[in-house]
């Protein structure tokens, strides 16, 4: 039952708001709202019990295993929210003056200074909101580059087809063409496709290393080489940091500009669908193109760098700052972590993928790299499932959730079929993992057996298979009915 | 080891299963070359006892001083229940809902965030959220560009009266589609965008008119009047606007005398539930007209019925997303603001729209009467006349970041300082007092206030304000 049904006209939650309404008298009659909005008019405790029972209904990574690859679904440390959240933090004005922002300023320097650390990079902004708006700003950034220069034959962006979809997206978004390049059959990026397609046009490349197809791409000092001398760029989607923190630094194999997922790597929650943040950071070349509002420190105090400071700035990305309180959720969970912790996060997240490939590997199941070492994350390819039992890898998806686990990504990326890209993060014990392997066996037993079970599943859930096709035709897009 | 649960004995027994020695030999693939040196500028780890003294040593050292300045992000009283349920785990770490039967819960509450914005725009469709305001405006800006069908121009009228920062963040994010903003001026003894300034584009072939309200100044813009030029010269009208102060003026959906109506409203989430928080996060809405649903950016929640036909809630229309449709996708947007809208979305429920629009007339209230006790001081004078809501312009006698600095030393953050964004207004900076903001709150500002000007004059004469 949605919330406007549990509506009465004339109930409150009283507390909640000033108990009078002071007159607009010195507003013009026409400019006002004939009566307030249509919303729900219900108690407090009827909010508290809805939303609460709501909460109920989702699967997450504090209840279940979450093993969706790309995503880095980890433990979200309860230490981080809770700091964040104190009041001299959370209460801070976007626009206070410095003298009053000196605690919040060195937070966000110092996350400034761990990020170059930890990506190799020459300055880092922590602005973007998103991966999809670090994305934004790396590629704008490639463009102020060639443009400064004068160079305004480069219009492509060349992307390899098992990018996310944010990668061409964002191509797009910056007046870019996209030029797809082939994945080879042992995942790594097909060189002599790259070559023929680099020239005087390229104005850069977007690679994730590890890609999305879960392995490292041995030849990047070889593919950065090429790119550069045809005078690109290389940009780097961080989206799998988590897979090489502190172990290698996409500065080191060569790209110009990254972008970092806080909300994966460091561990800031998703929240259902966000906030994000997704800091850049870029090569010597790019430093005057950098968005701000940046920190800057004199060696006494914290300021912000704005466009006075930065002239080539690509500019402002969202209001203020971006995602503050998120920001201060990843220098928590940095602060917690330290050096030490930070190289461990890649170590396990390695150590969990490769157990769980092999063990499932040993089930029965198909790697779609078995040649290969696995990184954070790797595929399971269930198309012999799917031609020799007629079960999808949509329908083992929906399965395990009736098994308790949240499922993998499925029919990501696009080259390999039926596919699971599955990614259990360094924060699973080895019997969670275990655990997950019984479940995909118990499927697998379950589809031979009595294969309707699991083409019609989720059968524990509170609805069972939603009609996409009905959603999408018939709109119903918000409730229009009239309380109780 | 933090947040790692694996014993001695499980890694020994996990090395086993995959057969490597040692967790190094994983990393095998990697060039030799490429493998980093030991971090230098990460510190070591701490306990969070630590780290809970360090944070709590950096939040008391900002202060919490009185806040005056509005400016785009503005205190509100959030209800406790607010954000004890919004960091639920089931909520704060849960992922974007795609497995629709494992996310009812985040569906369900989208689909009745969305139900709220649209009664509060008076819109017919409502998206799950985009960044802030000012990245919102961005997308809505390439959405007209899109969606305008009569014009191929990829010109946008923008009023001067609009926040600086979202015309700031409008450049560069449309910028590289060669999308270009032309502003339009205001005038300059109501602080509303000139009409006579616009009509001089009537005729033109512009794909929009983007209308703030209130607009950056407090001010209310004729909405009606500048909604029917859109739309009688084939532009299509983007609607800007303060959420909460829609409780009480009129929505977007029913701008415009000749009943047509903004075509797309967005703008900033913060008044519906978010903290300060420094700026962020926040979340951007957006709302529009039915016809235009296929162009909108961002995540949008269905109801549709499962096998059973028992109700239920899924992403939908996903097709215009970047991870069906890539390079033709209607934006790069994916990860949202989800528990920033979980937030609002309890924030209405509790509130209403009756209590909204108490919050809302009392934030004018505050403000009407903090302008009057303000201009009422020596040196220091309203500066527009027109109606206003909930925030208001104050010229000064004095260089505004001097007075607000002196403010500052006294626990008081006066407002925010107009003079670089608007240098032919003179010394004036911009106020704004919300419902948290007490009579003596205001008592304390004017008092302090006075003496600053008071000492002020006795130093030296007034300045002169260079307005034109």
């Amino acid at each position: 039952m949605l919330i406007h049904e549990q509506s009465r006209p004339g109930r409150r939650a009283f507390a909640q708001a000033p108990k009078d309404r002071p007159a607009l008298d010195d507003i013009p009659v026409e400019m006002q709202r004939r009566a307030p909005p249509a919303l729900p008019e219900v108690s407090e405790m009827q909010t508290v019990r809805h939303y609460t029972r709501l909460s109920r209904k989702n699967f997450s990574i504090d209840t279940e295993f979450y093993p969706l690859g790309s995503c880095t679904m980890k433990y979200n440390p309860r230490a981080c929210n809770s700091l964040a959240m104190l009041p001299g933090l959370l209460g801070r004005h976007p626009l206070a003056p410095d003298t009053h922002s000196q605690g919040f300023l060195a937070c966000m320097y110092e996350l400034q200074e761990m990020l170059k650390d930890v990506t190799g990079m020459k300055r880092v902004s922590l602005v973007p909101a998103a991966g999809a708006q670090g994305e934004f700003a790396g590629v704008a950034m490639i463009r102020a580059y060639h443009d400064a220069r004068g160079d305004g034959a480069r219009t492509e962006i060349i992307v390899p087809d098992a990018a996310h979809g944010t990668n061409p997206a964002t191509a797009v978004m910056c007046g870019y063409k996209v030029r797809e390049i082939p994945t080879l059959d042992d995942g790594d990026v097909d060189v002599d496709a790259l070559k023929v397609a680099l020239g005087p046009q390229t104005a850069g490349i977007m690679l994730t290393n590890p890609s999305t197809v879960g392995v490292f791409e041995r030849r990047i000092t070889e593919i950065a080489r090429l790119v550069h001398e045809a005078g690109g760029l290389l940009y780097y989607d961080g989206a799998n940091l988590n897979a090489i923190l502190g172990k290698v630094r996409p500065g080191d194999m060569g790209f110009d500009v990254i972008h970092m997922n806080l909300h994966k790597t460091f561990s800031t929650p998703h929240g259902g669908g966000g906030p994000g943040a997704g800091p850049v950071g870029v090569s010597e070349r790019l430093v005057p193109f950098l968005p701000v509002p940046m920190v800057g420190f004199d060696g006494h105090d914290y300021h912000w760098l704005t466009e006075q400071d930065c002239p080539q700035t690509i500019g402002k990305l969202s209001t203020f700052a971006g995602n503050a309180g998120v920001l201060l959720r990843a220098y928590i969970y940095a602060r917690l972590l330290g050096r030490e912790g930070m190289v461990r996060v890649a170590e396990y997240a390695t150590l969990n993928a490769n157990y769980l490939a092999r063990r499932l590997a040993d089930a029965g199941f198909d790697l779609a790299y078995p040649g290969r070492r696995a990184t954070h994350e790797f595929i399971v390819t269930l198309k012999r499932e799917a031609r020799e039992l007629g079960v999808t890898a949509m329908d083992f998806a929906k399965r395990l959730l009736d098994h308790g686990f949240h499922a993998p990504t499925t029919y990501f990326p696009l080259l390999v079929p039926e596919c699971f890209l599955i990614e259990p993060t360094e924060t699973e014990a080895m019997d969670v993992l275990d655990g997950f392997v019984a479940a995909m066996v118990a499927i697998k037993a379950e589809a031979q057996s009595s294969p309707e079970l699991v083409k019609t599943a989720p059968h524990t859930l509170p609805v069972r298979r939603l009609d996409d096709v009905r959603a999408a035709r018939e709109l119903d897009l918000r409730w229009t009915g009239s309380a109780g | 080891m933090p947040f790692i649960p694996h014993t001695e004995e499980d890694v020994r027994q996990m090395l086993a299963v995959i057969g490597v020695d040692s967790i190094d030999a994983l990393f095998d693939e990697i060039p030799p070359t490429l493998r980093a040196k030991p971090l230098e500028r990460v510190p070591e780890g701490l306990s969070e006892m630590q780290v809970a003294a360090l944070m709590q040593a950096r939040a008391r050292t900002d202060g919490q001083p009185l806040c005056f300045i509005g400016a785009g992000a503005y205190d509100h009283h959030i209800p406790a229940a607010v954000w004890q349920i919004a960091t639920r785990g089931e909520f704060y770490s849960a992922y974007t809902p795609y497995q629709a039967e494992a996310s009812q819960g985040t569906l369900q509450l989208l689909y009745e965030y969305q139900s709220m914005m649209t009664s509060l725009m008076a819109m017919d469709v409502s998206n799950a959220s985009l960044y802030d305001g000012a990245s919102g405006l961005a997308e809505a800006v390439l959405m007209a560009v899109r969606a305008n069908r009569k014009s191929k121009s990829r010109r946008i009228l923008v009023p001067r009266t609009l926040h600086p920062a979202y015309r700031r963040t409008v450049r560069t994010i449309v910028g590289n589609q060669k999308i270009e903003l032309v502003e339009v001026a205001f005038d300059a003894s109501s602080g509303r965008t000139d009409l006579a300034a616009l009509q001089a584009h009537a005729g033109k072939d512009f794909a929009a008119l983007v209308i703030p309200q209130p607009n950056f100044f407090g001010a209310l813009e004729d909405v009606d009047a500048l909604t029917d030029f859109a739309h009688a010269n084939g532009m299509l009208a983007i609607a800007v606007v303060n959420p909460l102060a829609m409780a009480v003026l009129k929505p977007p959906g029913d701008w415009g005398d000749a009943g047509g109506g903004a075509d797309i409203a967005c703008g900033e989430g913060q008044p519906l539930g978010a903290p300060l928080s420094s700026g962020g996060p926040y979340f951007g809405f957006m709302c529009a007209k039915q016809d235009l649903v296929r162009q909108m950016p961002g995540r949008i929640i269905g109801k549709t019925v499962d096998v059973e036909g028992k109700p239920g809630f899924a992403l939908t229309l996903q097709a215009r997303e970047q991870h069906i449709r890539r390079s033709k996708a209607t934006s790069n947007i994916c990860t949202n603001q989800g528990l920033l809208v979980t937030a609002a979305t309890i924030h209405m429920a509790l509130l209403g729209g009756e209590g909204l629009a108490n919050v809302a007339a009392t934030c004018h209230a505050n403000t009407v009467d903090l302008l009057a006790r303000l201009g009422g001081i020596d040196g220091v004078e309203r500066v527009f006349d027109a109606p206003l809501f909930h925030e208001g312009v104050l010229r000064l006698a004095a260089p505004a970041a001097d007075v607000l600095r002196s403010l500052a030393a006294h626990n008081v953050l006066g407002g925010y300082d107009l003079s670089a964004d608007f240098p032919e207004l003179g010394n004036a900076m911009l106020v704004c007092a919300t419902e948290l903001r007490t009579s003596d709150d205001i008592d304390e500002y004017a008092g302090k206030l006075t003496r600053i000007m008071a000492a002020r004059t006795q130093a030296k004469c007034p300045v002169e304000p260079k307005f034109k």
